[in-house]
């Protein structure tokens, strides 16, 4: 069917919720994705996706959220065809996230680093990906101004 | 989809670097490189390509990721079967 085959799919890869940006940045993409028409899925822990789902209740952004472990199966197995994925960096874990992202799907991928050890998650990195990147803990508006110039969509 | 907490593992070292397992993982003779996503005792496996996992007797040792923890090495013990299937892919 046409229609499907033109749908747009995100995946938002949200990593450790202790950094406090990460569920801010969150809400604040997948509200831009999809006002730009993409199927938005929310990715992560459950503790990460009860903070999203505590901070949006009526579901004004959310459109569709999973278990971490289960999207990455889904990927594996060939049953969830996505267009790009954001992953939500800010340690190790989320490095070998964002590589699994770009490994299992071979489409666009932005890692978005936060965190004390931006700079050094950072040059860790060396597999294809877009990076925005900024030692941000408390303040998201520095990642949300360089998510806003490396990927103005909708804006 | 599995959950490791159903399978006898040992710990052999926590809270890693993914590189840091590889380069541990080097010592063993039998060894193999495998892709993100790769199943492995009902796990998809999560890491930086290519994923080392080692032989050791019967036992299969390999990384293992939390996203609040980093990364952990694995042992699991009479892997025969995940084993065989490594071999296979030789």
């Amino acid at each position: 069917m046409p229609e499907e085959r033109d749908r747009k799919v995100t995946i938002l890869v949200m990593g450790c919720p202790k950094v406090p940006v990460q569920t801010s940045l969150v809400l604040y993409l997948a509200h831009r994705m999809k006002n730009a028409g993409y199927q938005t899925i929310i990715a992560g822990t459950p503790a990460a996706r009860q903070l999203i789902r505590v901070a949006d209740p009526d579901g004004h952004y959310i459109m569709e959220m999973k278990d971490l472990d289960a999207t990455i199966a889904a990927l594996a197995e060939e049953k969830l065809p996505v267009t790009n994925s954001f992953v939500f960096v800010h340690n190790d874990a989320g490095i070998s996230y964002a590589a699994t992202m770009q490994s299992l799907t071979n489409k666009p991928v932005t890692a978005i680093i936060f965190g004390e050890e931006a700079e050094q998650v950072t040059s860790e990195i060396t597999f294809p990906c877009t990076i925005i990147a900024d030692p941000a803990i408390h303040n998201p508006m520095p990642l949300k101004r360089k998510i806003e110039e490396a990927a103005p969509w909708d804006a | 989809m599995g959950c490791l907490e159903s399978l006898p593992y040992e710990v052999v070292l926590s809270k890693i670097s993914f590189r840091e397992a590889r380069e541990f993982l080097a010592r063993y003779p039998e060894k193999y490189d495998i892709e993100p996503g790769y199943r492995m005792f009902d796990i998809h496996i999560v890491g930086v390509p290519p994923i080392r996992v080692a032989v050791d007797g019967d036992s299969l040792l390999f990384p293992f990721t939390k996203p609040c923890h980093g990364t952990f090495l694995i042992r699991v013990p009479n892997a025969t079967d995940e084993i065989a299937r490594l071999r296979s892919r030789a």
